[in-house]
């Protein structure tokens, strides 16, 4: 342990952001499904949405006056200050319970799971661990997305 | 696709893929990505120090995943994906993805996928696993 996360960003693990609902057309998958060059007539047709049409699914929709100068939104991610400020992604893990399907309303809520840190050949490293668990309009599991972001 | 037909160490088709300015556009627009490095060259060399456009990590995660599910068709479903960006690429490259069976699990019907992303220099810069669970 190199001592950087103090209790009070340990005190973020188990935070959860406000629900995002969003509802899936059939024709934002087909968007989705020409500009990835699905080649199955399942995705193409919309009838189905490829796995990584989750990602950003429930992305923040801010207006143009409030994206950065690189183009991106700020202060999405829900989480603390860290004393290391060069954030990396590191993987994502899906567990996928059913596809989604146009007509779906599918609610999305990002947890902090876990926060700690290791020593790398460079310097140390804090690891924040998030969970997106999407459900649908029934409340049941729809998948599961595990991300892990490396701060150094 | 009978389980039974199948061994570890059977490969996936590959496929290359060579994303153009304007499928990088279409692909940033559906999942509402306003980052300029990947549509500002100007912007991708002076202010981020990149050598050119990037191309997004998770277009390559999609290739994974369109890897695994192009191969499955409809014998079964993905139960399980995961995949990380390990080394950036730029506009004009052409990536291929692949993959090949490292477990079977009769009983299960479970069927784990190795899956990668490589460069022309035959580097890794995507890789993944994944989970299938067959019908038949």
């Amino acid at each position: 342990m190199t001592g950087l996360l103090t209790e009070a960003h340990r005190a973020w693990i188990g935070h959860e952001t406000p629900a995002v609902e969003v509802e899936v057309s059939r024709r934002d998958i087909i968007k989705y499904a020409i500009a990835t060059e699905q080649v199955r007539e399942i995705y193409l047709q919309g009838d189905e949405a490829p796995l990584m049409f989750i990602f950003n699914l429930f992305g923040a929709l801010r207006p143009v006056s409030a994206l950065r100068e690189d183009g991106l939104p700020s202060g999405t991610s829900a989480g603390p200050k860290l004393p290391l400020q060069r954030v990396m992604a590191g993987g994502v893990a899906l567990s996928i319970h059913r596809p989604i399907r146009p007509g779906d309303r599918l609610t999305g809520v990002n947890r902090i799971t876990d926060m700690y840190e290791k020593s790398g050949r460079q310097g140390p490293l804090i690891f924040t661990e998030r969970e997106l668990r999407v459900t649908d309009a029934a409340g049941e599991s729809v998948l599961v997305e595990k991300q892990t972001s490396i701060a150094r | 696709m009978r389980i039974s037909e199948l061994h570890v160490g059977d490969a996936l088709p590959e496929r290359a893929h060579t994303p153009s300015n304007v499928s990088l556009f279409l692909y940033n627009a559906a999942v509402w990505n306003p980052h300029r490095i990947h549509y500002d060259e100007t912007y991708a060399r002076t202010a981020e120090h990149h050598p050119g456009l990037v191309i997004d990590g998770p277009l390559q995660g999609d290739w994974l995943a369109q890897c695994a599910a192009n191969w499955l068709a409809d014998h079964g479903s993905l139960e399980r994906f995961q995949y990380s960006n390990r080394q950036a690429a730029y506009l004009g490259e052409t990536l291929t993805s692949g993959g090949k069976i490292v477990a079977i699990d009769p009983v299960e019907r479970l069927v784990t996928l190795e899956l990668w992303v490589t460069n022309a220099a035959g580097e890794v810069t995507s890789p993944g696993v994944a989970t299938v669970r067959l019908t038949g």
